[in-house]
């Protein structure tokens, strides 16, 4: 099966995954170098990448729902729904931090263990997973004090070392530029589509409200 | 007839997409023919902030685009294998919401192998009048009017020439009838309700000021001042606010139709004698009114006398392709395949200051 993946919920990132069962062979990938690119980048990374492996049509897709900064989540997203409505096929959700969690089991983790990145505003994105990388909470967006102790992996773990640290969060090293990626994405995908696991649907995790606060003109006051 | 590939270039069968605002368009058109203008808006949710709510829009285009893009095709009747091109509004904008439609629309091209072309949103407002009262006119004026926009323009060639003659150096004039109804507690949006109240008001019993009317900022034909043919409406805001802080503070009822007249007036007054002068004075002898706020009774009617007074023939499409659409995005990107004007490809950036001068973005 041809599977394309798409993550932004960090820099745009999209894979072309051949899956066979558990096999997951990669025939194409991007990810930009730079963080505020998703809708200039995306559809022509993905053209090139449909182009170099003969131009057939994906017949699954899976995307990366999140958490991240919302507009850039959201073209990842807008993309996977618009290319499955045209294509016809699935669309398959997974949460961002999930593909990062899979690609920190190459560190070994001696227990359960976080994988969090920037969230922005002084917090983090975050969430927590046993030692086989299966997901046992979150995803959460909070300040680094509220990181749970232990092992954390990805770029979030660096940006707040002293105070996770304090609470008893010990980065990884080797692991302090770890984002989301679309491989990493999709084979989590094939994974669980070989495995029957279910998936998400294409829903964002913004994790957040919009800011807007309502004016006190619109709670019934005259000025 | 002529034809590149499979494309009909006398009627390219084109597929427009709005998101600029908080509006998710998806328009398609067969050359000047309207086949489907569908549109979701999220407006019942900004209503409770009195105003729009850019990650509140946002969010919302993202889940309308695909139901939307579904809804028009299958009421046109057309499969996307039809379509001869896809237009999308590139800017002006709320950036955020333009990435939606911008994102949604390079997909769609992407998915489907079609020409894309990434297009201004207010030469898009100007391009819809083709759809109702057949080819535009020479010598073509354009006054647009929305809670995001108002500018006079000149038209020379909608697909390569168009011009800003003015514009707004801060509010948009539906974004001062937005506030003013917050002012009053009329609620959002303010267009309709002030346009209703002002009916039951004397639009003469309180004056308010008509903003960059002063000779400084006028001056001559021959000598035009910095701000000839351009808007101000955030002193007129201040002002109503103080002049209701005056009724309060006198512990008076406050005269809520007369002031809802009273600005009304103050705003369709300045924006009628500068469209109408901007128009006299590049010799354009047509005028086409668009945007959310040209359903304006009083400004329909006034702008209707003083075009008839200056010789000036104006044409107002109907109400549901004044405000944003993606009709009117897709009448546009027909022009541009008509003419032969080259895609855009999909590399582009959004650009939600782009001038009307870039009517379709280069690739």
């Amino acid at each position: 099966m041809l599977l394309l993946a798409i993550d932004t919920s960090a820099n745009a990132s999209a894979a072309l995954l051949a899956v066979n069962g558990a096999d997951v062979e990669v025939l194409g990938s991007f990810t930009s170098d730079v963080g505020n690119d998703h809708s200039e980048v995306l559809a022509p990374a993905i053209e090139s990448m449909l182009e170099a492996a003969g131009g057939a049509k994906p017949e699954a897709i899976a995307v990366g729902v999140g958490p991240g900064p919302f507009t850039g989540l959201r073209v990842g997203l807008a993309t996977a729904r618009t290319l499955g409505f045209v294509w016809n096929v699935p669309v398959h959700g997974v949460m961002s931090l999930d593909a990062m969690a899979r690609q920190a089991l190459a560190g070994e983790p001696g227990g359960d263990f976080t994988v969090a990145i920037d969230a922005r505003r002084k917090e983090l994105y975050w969430a927590r997973y046993d030692k086989r990388g299966g997901l046992i909470d979150g995803p959460h967006v909070s300040v680094a004090e509220d990181v749970p102790p232990g092992e954390i992996y990805g770029a979030g773990a660096g940006l707040y070392a002293e105070r996770l640290a304090a609470v008893g969060a010990h980065p990884v090293r080797g692991f302090e530029d770890l984002h989301p990626d679309a491989v990493s994405l999709g084979t989590c995908a094939a994974r669980a589509l070989a495995d029957g696991a279910p998936l998400l649907g294409t829903d964002p995790l913004y994790l957040r409200d919009s800011d807007a606060k309502v004016p006190a003109v619109m709670k019934g006051k005259l000025l | 007839m002529p034809k590149i590939g499979s494309m009909s270039l006398s009627a390219p069968l084109v597929l427009g997409i709005e998101s600029s605002c908080d509006e998710t368009g998806v328009g398609i058109v067969r050359g000047t023919e309207l086949l489907v203008n569908a549109v979701a808006s999220s407006m019942e949710e900004h209503v409770r902030f009195g105003g729009v709510i850019p990650e509140i829009a946002s969010r919302a285009h993202l889940d309308a685009f695909v139901p939307t893009l579904s809804a028009a095709l299958e009421e046109a009747g057309v499969s996307l294998d039809d379509i001869d091109a896809i237009a999308v509004t590139s800017g002006p904008g709320l950036s955020g919401a333009l990435m939606v439609g911008v994102a949604s629309a390079k997909a769609l091209a992407l998915g489907t192998g079609k020409p894309l072309y990434a297009i201004n949103h207010l030469v898009a407002h100007v391009g819809v009048g083709i759809l109702e009262g057949g080819k535009l006119p020479e010598n073509l004026g354009a006054l647009l009017v929305s809670g995001g926009h108002t500018e006079i323009l000149q038209v020379n060639s909608l697909t390569d020439d168009v011009r800003l003659i003015g514009a707004t150096i801060d509010d948009a004039a539906g974004e001062a009838y937005d506030k003013v109804a917050r002012l009053l507690g009329l609620g959002y949006p303010g267009g309709p309700v002030i346009d209703a109240i002002a009916r039951d008001g004397d639009r003469k019993a309180i004056r308010f000021p008509r903003g960059l009317t002063m000779p400084k900022f006028i001056g001559t034909a021959e000598d035009p001042g910095k701000h000839r043919h351009d808007f101000s409406f955030s002193g007129l805001k201040t002002a109503v606010a103080r002049c209701v802080e005056q009724y309060q503070k006198r512990g008076e009822e406050v005269p809520v139709a007369d002031i809802a007249a009273g600005f009304q007036e103050a705003v369709v007054d300045v924006i009628t004698s500068k469209a109408v002068r901007a128009c006299t004075e590049h010799g354009l002898s047509n005028l086409l009114l668009g945007g959310g706020v040209a359903a304006n009774s009083r400004l329909r009617e006034l702008l209707a006398a003083r075009c008839a007074s200056a010789g000036i023939t104006l044409r107002v499409p109907p109400r549901e392709l004044c405000t944003d659409n993606g009709a009117m995005v897709a009448a546009l990107g027909a022009q541009l395949v008509a003419t032969g004007a080259a895609p855009t490809g999909l590399g582009f950036s959004t650009d939600p200051g782009q001038p009307v001068s870039m009517v379709s973005l280069v690739a």
